[in-house]
């Protein structure tokens, strides 16, 4: 049975359990014997609770189990003896003959898979009619466990909210999980990697070619410190240049002086900036601010200067991150104390000293949280450089020469043909994993200042 | 209306400051109703009467405190010395040096003690050098009674001291800067009945050296601190007086009523 009529019918029998569960316990209520503890509706939803929620772990479970359970039993049939024993090639040839199975497509391309499709076809049929049948069993049995509980005393409502509880648990736990993931596949890529080249070579080296790895010595040519120079330069320096002196000068206005109105319109203009998608300041970095940036080197007699200059893609992830910077900004302004505004007024001076001297020291470590979270957020950004970057990794504090950063370089690497087994292709996962520990780093450290900050205030 | 003593015009008093006819709005609606009132110098004037009567809001007018608050409309006439504090001759910020003000919620700045006493003579270029400076910040803080609790400490961070130091920095931090007048709005009512009768008897300390405005919740501090007592209601002041006559034999029923506690 198709998942989806799976589901429609396990929370079918929800409903049904529901109404059951409720209509029971309103017939308690009618008796008049004993005063329920719960409402009615409460019963209903335990019910529904244990009906559904058992089948639907197992069939979870079952949907993520059962390809290696049908992989396993194929294997065993006659007609896959001759298989080959590289799981590359093996799984390719099940996978067609599962296609055929499922109806997907017609016929098979490899004629080993032909004579597996018979014994596939099989096994898909038994673990599905098996799933369902245990699902269905779960939903009746949980449903039944359930409504033999239900009496006038007993404690629905707190067993509802408990099961409440733990759905909300289980959702936040799926992003924490999901990280955890994302972490954990960087994280073997990486060893593979770092089984062909030594650490101390990618992380240290600063020559960076990998078009040219000589096999004997890979890590001679994936040196990545040039890739992290230019992150660092365009992301970190010439970004942040531009977003952190116009980020905070528009927060500062727009708190401080703009009129309720100006501001009414002014905000939404900021946020919709920030609404652009990356790819269309890619467009413009690659073809209006690069060319012009470059024809301002030749002016100034750089007769050589590079269209793909760190300059012009750093400019526009600074304009980029003007809103992140501003948003945060103006929060942290927002909330120092209106005591502390007023009290400095109040002694004569002026606007802009209230803000130079008491509005921005009290917000600056929120401000700092602020740029700490937009420096991350621009090492990581991708479209931008990889539209107005340069490949060339040059170590350069020109920013009129060309720069390249890591997330341009994992592009670059994991495009185009290339075999995942090569230190070539796995030198992205290394470059991914180290990019990812710097921006964590960046954030924990970020969320520590906005932390303590906040219970300086409350 | 108010049955205050009849006031000859505002130019001719010699007062410290005197308002005449003041209304006060909050976008449409009046917060403060045709307040005639003098302040002189050799007295504490205190401001009384229930929650909402606009006791602070006429206080905040007298720096133009108000004016950082978009929707707010003073009309009448306000003068400190015979002069318009609204008339556009009137800087600002010359104003508020000399008419200080103490906030309800101790305010420190969140930076050192030192640097709080410092930050008004700093920005009115009062110092001319370090030593100068040194000795406002010394004399403010003995004059609000706070020197021989920081002395030793001036480094540390005025959000650090207790409540009642900090409403005391915060006077040292008005008076640095030499003003005339000193509004206090509700200074003890954050504070604790010990921290309170230390501020109370530095108001005592300070009368005659400023003219001294203090709105209180607290009839009994009014009382105890003061020589002069308005009584707002409604946005109206009903009446002014001395503070003796004002609490033993006050003139209007809606003043008597409040004294004895009968609304408020």
């Amino acid at each position: 049975m198709n998942v989806f009529a799976l589901l429609f019918v396990v929370v079918g029998l929800g409903l049904i359990g529901w109404l059951t569960a409720r209509a029971r316990a309103v017939r308690f209520d009618r008796g008049g014997q004993k005063r329920l503890h719960s409402l009615p509706s409460q019963h209903g939803w335990y019910v529904a609770m244990w009906t559904v929620l058992p089948a639907l772990l197992f069939v979870a479970a079952w949907t993520a189990l059962s390809p290696a359970l049908i992989r396993d039993q194929v294997l065993k049939a006659p007609a896959a003896a001759q298989l080959s024993d590289f799981a590359f090639e093996r799984d390719t040839i099940l996978g067609e003959a599962r296609d055929v199975a499922l109806g997907r497509a017609d016929s098979t391309f490899d004629p080993t898979a032909d004579a597996l499709v018979a014994p596939m076809r099989e096994a898909i049929a038994f673990y599905g009619w098996t799933g369902t049948a245990i699902a269905i069993l779960l939903a009746f049995a949980g449903g039944a466990f359930a409504f033999s509980r239900i009496s006038p005393a007993f404690r629905a409502r707190t067993r509802v909210e408990r099961g409440l509880m733990l759905i909300l648990l289980v959702a936040s736990l799926i992003a924490i999980l999901t990280t955890i993931g994302i972490f954990l596949s960087l994280f073997w890529e990486s060893i593979r990697f770092f089984a062909m080249v030594p650490p101390q070579d990618f992380l240290f080296s600063t020559h960076w070619s990998p078009q040219l790895i000589d096999p004997n010595n890979p890590g001679k040519s994936l040196g990545a410190v040039p890739l992290f120079w230019g992150t660092f330069f365009i992301g970190a320096v010439i970004a942040m240049l531009v977003a952190i002196p116009f980020g905070l000068m528009s927060a500062i206005y727009l708190t401080q002086y703009a009129a309720p109105r100006v501001r009414a319109w002014m905000k939404p203009m900021l946020e919709i900036l920030a609404g652009v998608p990356t790819v269309v300041y890619g467009y413009f970095a690659a073809l209006t601010v690069a060319p012009a940036v470059r024809d301002l080197a030749v002016h100034l007699g750089m007769p050589f200067a590079s269209a793909e200059s760190a300059l012009a893609a750093g400019l526009v992830m600074g304009v980029m991150i003007i809103p992140f910077v501003s948003s945060l900004a103006d929060d942290s302004i927002a909330a120092v104390p209106t005591a502390m505004r007023d009290g400095s007024l109040a002694m004569g001076a002026t606007n802009s000293e209230t803000i130079s001297r008491v509005l921005l020291p009290a917000a600056l470590p929120g401000v700092v949280a602020g740029v700490l979270l937009a420096v991350s957020r621009a090492i990581g950004e991708t479209m931008i450089v990889v539209m107005a970057a340069s490949g060339a990794a040059n170590i350069t504090l020109n920013p009129f020469e060309s720069a390249t950063t890591v997330t341009k370089q994992i592009v670059d690497l994991l495009t185009g043909e290339s075999e995942f087994d090569s230190p070539k292709t796995l030198a992205a996962f290394a470059l991914g994993l180290t990019l990812f520990v710097i921006t964590l780093l960046l954030n924990i450290v970020a969320l520590r200042v906005v932390k303590k900050y906040r219970e300086a205030y409350e | 209306m108010t049955d205050a003593t009849p006031l000859s015009t505002a130019t001719a008093t010699g007062h410290k400051m005197s308002a005449r006819g003041v209304n006060v709005f909050y976008g449409d609606k009046q917060a403060i109703r045709d307040v005639s009132i003098d302040v002189d110098m050799d007295h504490v004037t205190a401001f009384i009467g229930p929650s909402g009567c606009g006791k602070s809001t006429f206080l905040r007018t007298l720096n133009r405190m108000n004016d950082t608050i978009a929707s707010a409309r003073v009309t009448g006439d306000i003068m400190l010395d015979g002069e318009d504090i609204y008339s556009s001759a009137m800087d600002v910020v010359q104003l508020r040096a000399r008419v200080g003000m103490v906030f309800q919620k101790p305010n420190p700045f969140p930076k050192s003690i030192y640097e709080n006493v410092a930050y008004g003579p700093r920005i009115h270029g009062l110092a001319a050098s370090k030593v100068a400076l040194d000795g406002i910040v010394e004399g403010s803080l003995r004059r609000a009674g706070l020197w021989d609790e920081v002395k030793d400490r001036l480094s540390d961070s005025g959000t650090a001291l207790s409540g009642g130091q900090q409403q005391r920095l915060c006077i040292a931090r008005a008076i640095a800067v030499d003003p005339e007048v000193i509004l206090m709005d509700e200074p003890c009512s954050a504070l604790d009945p010990i921290a309170t009768a230390k501020i109370e008897e530095l108001i005592h300390e300070l009368r005659g050296r400023y003219a001294i405005v203090i709105v209180t919740h607290n009839m009994q501090q009014a009382a105890r601190v003061s020589q002069k007592t308005a009584f707002f209601h409604l946005g109206q002041l009903v009446e002014y007086g001395d503070t003796d006559n004002i609490f033993t034999a006050p003139k209007q029923e809606r003043t008597k009523d409040y004294i004895t506690g009968r609304y408020g």
